[in-house]
């Protein structure tokens, strides 16, 4: 074999692992141009976050609009406080609008979907959520309810 | 009763002079500054050897793995009605551990072996050393491109080990048991991160690369030339390249996705 064609040989060897990487990058873990777009941040303290954990889903009638930055403890009022980077071009969601923790599926990962106010005024960055919904847990649901409460 | 605890601290300095060989036999290949003129061909000419000619076992063994795990995650996911999850199931498993693992452990065994018997019997017919009589350098002839061979064609063939076992997991989840396509891939890119798991997997193989490949030429460079010598320096690259991959899997795997 001459030096050329192993040449060649490697040459294309190694541009299917290109390729094989930009495949991982692009079809499997989702890295899209997209997600390099500006986003902003919005907060929401809960009572109780669940299972949500940080690179989860931010979403609004389904569709996913964000993801979930970080979560923290307000020392203060006890309450876990959940940043939300939400994309650039969902800038209008009404200010009375609401976080709420629910679950995909029984045995889903939880996320986050914004349940949708009436109110003219939009969340701007930085802003809070009014009101939140703390995650279902299934375990309090059944001894509430076999204590009748 | 003497002579065996004395036997028993001679093979255990014996084991830390060959960790000083090793180290000092690196060091040696690695300080030869590479010319690119002559370098580059001898580079070609082996990653052609240990990585083209490598990648029909790895696409092969990447294909029946990820057919494997998509029928084994649909038999147990289904059982809790998840079988949705199956997608993220095999790219996590094959991204994070069975990618860079299987394919070093292939590589041991096919790239590996061939090394060792290859400079192996290079050191029996004396071309080593006749290489040293002419002036030429066999750290810097023989021995480097093969070590950077190793070293650069590990991650490509796990990176395609990967993506061929999640295209076998997508044939048997999504075309023979009827998962649906879409939820297969968002569920995927969902719960796959770019850089917390794809290139954690690539840096992971990396580091294969390079033990594997360290272990094949040294092992090759350091046998008692005859036959019997080349023979069991072979079987020594296979068995301690696999040892070395299954314990640095479990310390990388601690420092990467240990959460501590």
């Amino acid at each position: 074999m001459t030096q050329r064609t192993t040449d060649i040989t490697v040459g294309l060897f190694m541009l299917a692992g290109l390729a094989a990487l930009l495949f991982l990058a692009l079809q499997v873990s989702g890295l899209s141009p997209k997600s390099a777009k500006s986003t902003y941040t919005i907060y929401a303290d809960f009572n109780d976050t669940g299972g949500i954990t940080p690179r989860g889903r931010v979403s609004m009638a389904g569709v996913t609009v964000g993801s979930i930055e970080s979560i923290s403890l307000n020392k203060e009022t006890f309450q876990a406080r959940v940043a939300m980077s939400i994309h650039g071009d969902v800038d209008n969601i009404p200010a009375d609008s609401a976080a709420v923790i629910r679950t995909s599926g029984l045995l889903g990962e939880q996320y986050i979907d914004i349940s949708i106010g009436g109110e003219m005024d939009s969340l701007k960055p930085g802003d809070t959520f009014y009101s939140t919904q703390s995650a279902m847990n299934i375990e309090r649901l059944i001894s509430n309810f076999a204590s009748g409460k | 009763m003497i002579d065996r605890i004395a036997s028993l601290g001679r093979s255990g300095v014996d084991f830390i002079i060959s960790f000083g060989h090793a180290g000092r036999f690196l060091a040696g290949v690695l300080s030869g500054v590479p010319r690119p003129a002559t370098g580059f061909p001898l580079l070609m000419k082996q990653l052609y050897s240990v990585g083209v000619l490598s990648l029909a076992i790895i696409v092969v063994s990447g294909l029946f793995i990820g057919m494997v795990l998509g029928l084994q995650g649909y038999t147990i996911l289904s059982d809790f009605g998840s079988e949705a999850a199956i997608g993220q199931m095999i790219a996590l498993t094959l991204g994070r551990e069975l990618g860079p693992v299987v394919t070093a452990l292939l590589f041991a065994g096919r790239a590996g072996s061939a090394l060792t018997a290859e400079i192996g019997l290079m050191k029996a017919t004396e071309q080593l050393s006749s290489m040293e009589m002419m002036g030429v350098d066999p750290l810097r002839r023989v021995i480097a491109p093969r070590l950077w061979a190793g070293f650069i064609a590990m991650p490509v063939l796990a990176i395609i080990f990967s993506v061929v076992g999640i295209w076998g997991g997508m044939m048997v989840g999504v075309e023979w048991l009827g998962v649906f396509e879409g939820s297969y891939w968002g569920n995927m890119q969902a719960s796959v991160d770019f850089w917390d798991d794809v290139i954690n997997g690539v840096i992971k193989s990396v580091v294969f690369g390079f033990v594997c490949a360290w272990i094949a030429v040294y092992q090759g460079y350091d046998c008692v030339p005859t036959s019997a010598g080349i023979s069991s320096a072979t079987t020594k690259t296979v068995v301690y390249s696999s040892l070395a991959v299954l314990g640095l899997d479990f310390v990388l795997t601690a420092l990467m996705f240990g959460n501590f």
